[in-house]
């Protein structure tokens, strides 16, 4: 009983077409009501999906739909089909469950926007291509979804496109994403071309023997596609997307770059784990790039005074996290604080765009403050996503961060500088989190009195999913209980209910690192367990106490610190000049061989090629058109002529 | 009598259709030396049905006739249409299809 | 000395120089009967050659009917070699394209003087072959291994005919009315008709 996989992602495409066919025509009220209805639907489905999974014994747990060959060539053959596994499954409730949440809160949030069609248009389109990715059963109608969120993306963060700004950023977005697709195709090729299958479960069932002893190819194809995941989930070097993405409006912000979209990624990852775990050096290269950029990212949080571009960076920094776990084979834990992180990085957007909402649009934090009694149920539902997301014990967002730390210092692929990095990143992040909290909600009212006259706490239809994604960011955490924390059969659930997909890939390193692995199975260490988790947790709160005192009241520490570390603080505010290096090095060569390639080579030599001809051409007409006399006897004259020449060259020269 | 005399009489028959084609400059008498030129074929062919001593020839001749008097009837009323709008039997004073 | 030759010589002859006569003259009449004098001789060669039916055809079709319908034209434009045709205006002389043609028909008796032919003599008093050229002969061929081309050359017959009354018959021009009954007055004018 899998043949109604294909509504899943069918039922948003319906709202898609509605909306878009019937663009002006729908009355505004109900077009966020029709794109919410299908995304429930769906979500609903999936519910359904997803208990039908769970009844299934462990090992049988797949569901497949094949709806029709898309493209058959030779004894290769595209399909559109349907897999839903434990991974996509949870893939699946995340997207259409906080995608619902976020449909429901863009009602609210959109009201006023005249351009309401439009967006809820795109917003199920979007839906549509997510959960085409995610449920794709082989990796070319993967890479379709892949490119329609990428469209979408686009699309959204360009929504505005009447401001500048906006347009170029999704300009930005698609072309830094564009080079992260080249990527992933040539990955795909190689697969393709070495297992001559693209679907995911052959894929996983052949490659091993496909690839044999080369590892280099595996390795080659697997840093290819981990190219594509880091241009979809923003991580170095092609993180410089997401922050600009933030033009677009904040309900987007929260769907499309923050909760799903790009965790395309690791999901990508995560569904290719055997391709990785054939691969040391791939597991290697994601660990350090995940870790960097959870490093990096986290810093550049610390200096924005825009509240979006905060939430921004820290999304990076996140979705570091997620690769950084990927990256030590902890794909289960990545796929954990996928799911939390977007339960709490979608509640934090969304009281973002609340803020922002209630603000009139200002979204300086430096002009904001104190907001906390007038927008009472923001500022809770905030403040829960923020001591999730800093690791406080207890919420959903510590339980997987720690389950990350732990495996980057105990696995086999890791090691304790990756966990070193990752608890510093997870103090800078309490940090930055809290200054956040500080600035916007605490201290003195700094508006202007015409804003601050306006101040009001948003309708419910945007409160109701923050409420709800503020229990979810609270109780999402217990699915995946830490080993000490795990009393009878209450067991880290997550884990095993991942564990069918997770299995072929862990076999595979269990031959390679066996000796380690067995280690690290049998001497699961309670106290090494614990005093890691002391210890980020222990930084967190010293971090977050730094930043009480700090921006709790006066700012005045701050602009000591500020001015004694001048350079540290500029070098931070501009993100490291990575945009201008960019700019510099790719960018501005790539104009100037483009503009040398049109106004020397385009105009001079083709143009010049072409109008040359055209002038030889004219010429020589000019010069021979009086042969053109348009007397009979002169043609018949030319006739007798060839005839004489034709004749005498089989008379004498043959 | 050698069949190849023939031939060479036909050779030269055609030499002077030829030029009689290439240097009149009425158009009827073009006309007609293009009938000679046909002519003269039609005397090669006779020529070489009498060496091989195949009567085909002679049939094929006789559909070149029927050939020509299409051709005459046909370039005899072009000629009546240009001399009615032109007022010329000039062949060089039909050269409007030039540059 | 053989009659044969003689015949051959003297047709050859008269056939060559009624050729040139053809265009070295300027009367169009006069030129009319030169081709058919030419033709006439040719006539002789071909019953040289054996072929009696063709050389009677070539008298009966070619020079009767096609050259009576030259005739008919030159006296319906009411030509008399006397007409302006302008100054010699090209960029070949004369004497240019006489030696062309030459040229060519060199070039022709070259290329015949290499055909092997099989020795066969022709002329009227050799022994005649009775299958070879006679009217049966010529018929049986016509009727049966080349009767698709018969029939196409009926058709290009027809397709000619039409096509020379389509381009020799005058337009009417649009102004002209058509006379009707009524517009004459009475029943004794019928319409006029297009005339080819």
């Amino acid at each position: 009983m899998s043949d109604f996989l294909y509504l899943i992602p069918l039922l948003p495409l319906i709202g898609f077409a509605i909306n878009a066919l019937l663009l002006g025509r729908v009355p505004r009220g109900l077009t966020g009501i029709i794109a919410s209805a299908t995304v429930l639907g769906s979500f609903l489905l999936s519910l359904v999906g997803f208990i039908e999974l769970a009844g299934l014994p462990v090992d049988q747990r797949q569901l497949t739909q094949t709806l029709f060959t898309w493209i058959p060539l030779g004894d290769f053959d595209a399909t559109i089909g349907f897999l839903l596994d434990p991974l996509s499954a949870i893939m699946v409730l995340v997207v259409t469950g906080v995608g619902f949440l976020i449909h429901v809160y863009s009602i609210g949030y959109m009201s006023h926007d005249p351009g309401i069609g439009r967006y809820f248009a795109y917003l199920n389109l979007f839906t549509f291509s997510m959960l085409t990715l995610v449920l794709a059963d082989n990796f070319l109608l993967m890479f379709v979804g892949w490119e329609g969120v990428g469209l979408c993306s686009y699309l959204l963060i360009g929504f505005w496109f009447q401001k500048k700004s906006a347009a170029d950023a999704g300009k930005k977005a698609f072309i830094v994403n564009r080079i992260g697709d080249f990527g992933f195709l040539l990955g795909m090729f190689i697969i393709f071309w070495q297992v001559g299958s693209l679907n995911f479960l052959e894929v996983n069932e052949l490659a091993p023997i496909a690839f044999g002893g080369s590892i280099g190819l595996v390795t080659a194809a697997t840093l290819l596609l981990f190219v594509g995941a880091t241009g979809k989930s923003a991580q170095i070097p092609l993180y410089t997307w997401l922050p600009d993405a933030m033009e677009g409006p904040t309900p987007v912000s929260a769907l499309i770059h923050a909760a799903t979209m790009v965790t395309a990624g690791v999901y990508m990852i995560a569904r290719t784990n055997v391709l990785f775990m054939m691969s040391p050096d791939t597991l290697l290269v994601v660990a350090i790039v995940g870790a960097a950029t959870a490093f990096f990212a986290a810093t550049i949080g610390l200096a924005q005074n825009d509240i979006k571009r905060v939430l921004a960076y820290s999304t990076v920094s996140q979705l570091g996290y997620m690769f950084l776990a990927c990256g030590v084979a902890a794909f289960t834990a990545g796929i954990f604080h996928l799911m939390t992180h977007a339960f709490f990085k979608a509640l934090l957007f969304l009281g973002a765009g609340s803020v922002i909402h209630a603000m009139s649009e200002e979204q300086d934090m430096r002009n904001m403050g104190g907001l906390k009694k007038y927008l009472p149920i923001t500022y809770i539902t905030m403040l829960i996503a923020t001591l999730a997301i800093a690791g406080i014990p207890g919420l959903s967002g510590f339980f997987s961060k720690d389950e990350i730390l732990f495996y980057s210092f105990t696995n086999p692929q890791g090691h304790w500088l990756f966990w070193l990095v990752g608890a510093i990143t997870a103090g800078i992040t309490a940090f930055y989190m809290f200054r956040l909290i500080y600035l916007t909600f605490h201290g003195r009212e700094r508006m202007d009195e015409k804003t601050k006259s306006h101040l009001h706490e948003s309708p419910r239809v945007m409160t109701v999913p923050l409420v709800i994604l503020a229990v979810l960011s609270i109780v999402g955490g217990y699915v995946g209980l830490p080993y000490v924390f795990q009393i009878g059969s209450f067991t880290n659930l997550i884990a095993d209910w991942l564990k069918p997909v997770m299995a072929p890939g862990q076999a595979l390193a269990a031959e390679a690192f066996a000796p380690t692995v067995l280690a690290a199975e049998g001497g699961h260490s309670t106290a090494l367990e614990l005093t890691l988790m002391a210890a980020s947790v222990g930084l967190a709160v010293i971090a977050i106490l730094a930043a009480r005192a700090l921006y709790k009241s006066d700012h005045a520490a701050v602009t000591r610190l500020k001015e004694r570390f001048a350079g540290v603080h500029k070098l931070l505010e501009n993100k490291y000049w990575v945009d201008e290096f960019y700019g510099a090095t790719i960018v501005r060569p790539i104009v100037a061989g483009s503009v040398f390639l049109w106004k020397i080579v385009d105009v001079v030599i083709i143009d010049g090629l072409i109008n040359g001809m055209a002038a030889l051409t004219a010429g020589a007409a000019d010069t021979l058109k009086f042969t053109q006399s348009g007397r009979v006897r002169t043609y018949a004259t030319g006739f007798v002529i060839g005839a004489v020449l034709v004749i005498a060259y089989f008379v004498y020269l043959r | 009598m050698d069949p190849v005399a023939y031939v060479m009489v036909a050779v030269v028959l055609f030499a002077i259709g030829s030029v009689g084609v290439l240097i009149s400059r009425n158009i009827i008498i073009l006309f007609m030396s293009v009938e000679l030129a046909l002519n003269a074929a039609n005397l090669v062919i006779m020529a070489f049905a009498k060496a091989h001593g195949v009567t085909d020839g002679h049939v094929i001749v006789f559909f070149m006739l029927t050939v020509a008097a299409a051709e005459a009837a046909v370039g005899l009323a072009m000629i009546i249409t240009l001399f009615r709008n032109r007022g010329t039997i000039n062949i060089d004073r039909f050269s409007l299809l030039k540059w | 000395m053989n009659l044969d030759l003689v015949i051959f010589a003297v047709s050859s002859v008269v056939a060559i120089f009624s050729a040139i006569m053809v265009f070295a003259q300027r009367n169009p009449i006069a030129s009319v009967l030169y081709l058919i004098l030419s033709l006439l001789s040719q006539a002789v060669l071909y019953v040289q050659l054996g072929a009696l039916f063709m050389g009677a055809i070539l008298i009966i079709v070619y020079a009767g009917a096609i050259m009576v319908l030259f005739l008919f034209v030159i006296m319906l434009l009411n030509l008399r070699g006397t007409e302006d045709l302008g100054l010699p205006s090209h960029p070949l002389s004369t004497p240019t394209k006489i030696i062309i043609s030459t040229l060519f028909a060199v070039q022709i008796v070259l290329v015949a003087g290499r055909a092997a032919l099989p020795p066969v003599t022709a002329g009227m008093l050799v022994e005649p072959d009775p299958t070879f050229g006679s009217v049966t002969e010529v018929g049986r061929l016509m009727f049966t291994e080349w009767v698709y081309p018969l029939q196409l050359t009926g058709i290009l017959l027809l397709i000619a005919v039409v096509a020379a009354v389509v381009l020799a018959q005058k337009e009417r021009s649009e102004d002209e009315p058509v006379v009707t009954i009524d517009q004459a007055g009475g029943p004794a004018d019928p319409p006029t008709e297009k005339v080819g």
